[in-house]
């Protein structure tokens, strides 16, 4: 640059004790990074025309390269996932990326089942003749009372919606309590409550617990870890996996209602909006979509990640495109406008009352009639569809009228600056 | 939803996009450069260069706040972060940035106080909070956020709070146009500028652009129909033979800027002789730093900061990217080893940055979206 000081290049500044410009300056881990690009570089390159290509037949010329390069990252995405940082940072716990490499480089990787394998919201588990689904997971939301509802209820509603879009009628449930010094009986006495309630509405019973106190400071008020046993009565199969070219995907109702309401109530931003948090159990709504709609494929609930991570999943495990329309999402002008102020996007917005269905196309009329006529499911939509190529991608049309692709985040969505 | 929807309008669009396409002379191939990263975020979340045809071209430019802070100041800052009495405060953007020992992320998960804000004043609150602790703002940006790091300091002096102060990485845009002017590897024909830097600096800065480079400058908001109006713009001032400086974002920018914000800009900071951009090298005159009278609030003064100097991993060509001479995917590492999980080079980082975007938004050639949308 000729704005440059090039008498200064490779000088430390004023007192500087850095390393000199010749020196490897990340000895750690940009090493590792490109020693690993190399490695992928010296595979076999396949030409970008055979295999899995996503190229037109005959590309203009230029785009060759383009091409050439796509190819390359969609192979580095398809190699086997690794945990490359020494320690556990936020981005493994927000849902995206950074947690999908940990599940199957830790996780998938020391445990591994053709149960487990699947990685769906419940494992199907056959005991004499019968098919039942077991699921469990730990709340850890703070604040711990929001608009709309409290750690309890939330405890109780995740666990039952996933065995519910496991396609299991939820029954019993287990409560893990962690709580630190201190925490006052009275809001305990306000969870615990609430959770009687939500598992009262879903028709199910907390029938064993533990309690565990740690030392102040070691915890944040209180955790709790809810597992719950379902029995699946049909014979349908159902997961991510199953969706096929000609599929609808539907979702249940307006997303990003919990993860708002969330960020709202830490009460760090400043912004006030009219929201509350979505969480509601799912089992009702299942059983009518799937009494009324034989095609279904697979149902998830919109948790951590959102929306956009689920359309992955669904593109990533069955193999196919899904191609969602912004304009048919429907989404609250209250957290629309808090993501607009926030610059963060909705679909990758948790929801703890919503799913996403996919269902044979020729049934989305019937499937959507099916969910709307149920109150959790008033304003269900039909957001897309699924195509066969490119696989593993998902594609949003914009409501401005172009056309993108919406893939995982790494951790969770953060703002931006300016 | 108002004031949002109406600059997103699809048929618009379709009759910018035909304005745009018949202003094209026939054979000539058009680049021009977004100066700014919201306006590459735009662009590529919206779906943007679908309305454009192919002898229209975007270039990426440099002004992505943290995609231009080179490795060094991350080290800075991580050493300045370590002292046991210090919270380190920080936008969520810079929490991804990869300095050579990690990112701001991997330092809190080793133990190093470090807490993300949404705005400068919710450091002063944790200092007010935190008596006992001294607290740093990791000030990064360009003239968009340092009148709100001038109003901190401003505050943090009329309180009188002792225990706050500002890691300045604050960088000023026209010293790096005027680079990216200068260097030789370069064709562009036109320039959108910065619209949220402009509501503060106004249009005049960039004149020298239109007078003495011969280059149109048309300075765009952020949302869609902003940016494809201002390549409109950019093309019949081209059609016309004409160079010249036009604001197309005039319900925000005002042509002689906020002098209200470029006062306390003017009174707390002043411009450093040269400062060291990722993947550009030093550049004159670029950056700010706290004024004498404000040394108190200056980290750079109140700490022993080492003031290291770390060379951009060789294979990384976030420079080249920065200067719009490559496209992301024609780096040598971009999309294998260099990935939004695993970031090596800034333009990776943010959801601004050239690469981010591309990988995150793009990542399917234009052709193959194409026949997709159409299908």
């Amino acid at each position: 640059m000729t704005a440059g000081h090039p008498g200064m290049a490779g000088q430390a500044r004023a007192g500087g004790r850095g390393p000199g410009p010749g020196e490897d300056p990340g000895a750690g881990w940009v090493a590792a990074a490109l020693r690993e690009h190399d490695e992928l570089a010296a595979q076999a390159v396949p030409s970008p025309h055979d295999g899995r290509t996503r190229g037109s037949p005959q590309p203009p010329p230029g785009t060759v390269r383009e091409e050439e390069v796509l190819e390359r990252i969609d192979r580095a995405r398809r190699s086997r996932p690794r945990v490359k940082e020494q320690r556990i940072t936020m981005s493994h716990g927000a849902g995206g990326k950074a947690t999908r490499t940990l599940v199957e480089a830790i996780f998938l990787d020391a445990f591994r089942n053709p149960l487990l394998e699947p990685l769906e919201d419940a494992a199907q588990l056959h005991v004499n003749g019968s098919r039942v689904a077991l699921t469990t997971d730990s709340y850890v939301v703070s604040p711990l009372f929001f608009p709309g509802g409290n750690i309890g209820d939330l405890a109780v509603n995740g666990t039952v919606n996933d065995l519910a879009v496991a396609g299991a009628i939820p029954l019993y449930l287990s409560a893990g309590f962690l709580l630190e010094e201190g925490f006052p009986v009275d809001d305990l006495r306000r969870i615990v409550a609430s959770m009687q309630d939500a598992a009262a509405a879903a028709g199910v019973q907390v029938v064993t617990g533990d309690t565990k106190v740690v030392e102040r400071g070691k915890a944040d008020g209180c955790y709790i870890n809810t597992a719950g046993v379902g029995i699946i009565e049909h014979h349908r199969t159902l997961g991510v996996a199953q969706a096929r070219p000609g599929d609808s995907v539907i979702v249940s109702g307006p997303i990003g209602d919990h993860g708002i309401t969330i960020m709202l109530a830490r009460g760090e931003l400043d912004i006030e909006a009219d929201v509350t948090s979505d969480t509601a159990p799912l089992n009702g709504l299942v059983a009518d979509l799937l009494a009324a709609t034989p095609g279904v494929r697979a149902m998830r609930d919109a948790t951590r990640g959102g929306v956009a991570t689920i359309l992955n999943e669904v593109a990533t495990d069955a193999g196919v495109c899904v191609v969602v329309s912004e304009d048919d999402i429907p989404v609250r002008p209250e957290v629309r406008g808090a993501s607009e102020l926030l610059g963060i996007d909705p679909m990758y917005v948790a929801c703890e009352g919503r799913l996403v269905a996919v269902v044979d196309g020729a049934e989305a009329d019937s499937a959507l009639a099916a969910m709307r006529a149920h109150p959790l499911g008033a304003h269900a939509a039909v957001i897309g569809h699924i195509i066969d190529d490119p696989a593993g991608i998902v594609l949003l049309k914009t409501a401005f009228g172009g056309t993108r692709v919406v893939d995982l985040l790494v951790g969770d969505p953060l703002p931006r600056i300016c | 939803m108002r004031f949002v929807d109406e600059f997103r309008n699809a048929d618009q669009a379709r009759a910018l996009s035909a304005k745009i396409a018949a202003a094209r002379e026939p054979g000539r191939h058009y680049k021009f450069m977004e100066v700014c990263g919201g306006h590459t975020h735009t662009i590529y979340k919206h779906g943007l260069e679908d309305y454009l045809p192919e002898s229209v071209e975007l270039v990426h430019g440099p002004g992505c706040p943290v995609c231009v802070i080179p490795m060094g100041r991350v080290d800075d800052a991580m050493h300045l972060a370590s002292a046991p009495d210090v919270i380190m405060t920080s936008f969520g953007d810079m929490m991804r940035v990869p300095g050579s020992t990690g990112s701001f992320f991997d330092a809190k998960a080793r133990g190093t106080d470090i807490r993300m804000v949404y705005s400068p004043l919710d450091s002063l609150k944790i200092a007010r909070q935190n008596p006992d602790r001294r607290v740093v703002f990791m000030a990064i940006g360009f003239e968009t956020t340092a009148p709100s790091t001038a109003m901190t300091v401003l505050r943090a002096a009329a309180e009188g709070l002792e225990n706050f102060s500002v890691f300045c990485n604050h960088v000023t845009i026209v010293p790096a146009i005027k680079a990216i002017l200068d260097s030789p590897d370069l064709r562009l024909d036109g320039f959108l500028g910065p619209g949220h830097v402009s509501t503060v600096i106004g249009c005049r800065p960039y004149e020298f652009i239109a007078r003495d480079y011969g280059k149109p400058v048309v300075v765009a908001g952020f949302e869609p129909l902003d940016i494809l109006q201002s390549i409109y713009m950019l093309m019949v001032q081209l059609s016309d033979g004409r160079a010249a400086v036009q604001n197309q974002y005039t319900r925000v920018v005002p042509w002689d800027g906020n002098p209200v914000a470029l006062r306390a800009i003017g009174q707390t900071m002043e411009l450093r002789p040269y400062f060291e951009w990722r993947g550009l090298g030093f550049i004159s005159h670029s950056a700010l730093r706290m004024r004498a009278d404000f040394a108190r609030f200056d980290a750079e003064q109140q700490f022993d900061v080492p003031g290291v100097r770390v060379a951009d991993p060789k294979a990384c060509q976030c420079g080249e990217v920065l200067k719009g001479v490559l496209k992301p995917w024609e780096c040598k590492v971009f999309g294998t080893a260099c990935t939004p999980e695993t970031p090596i080079g800034t333009c990776m980082v943010s959801p601004e940055g050239a690469c981010a975007a591309y990988y995150n938004f793009g990542r399917l050639s234009r052709q193959r979206v194409k026949e997709v949308s159409r299908s």
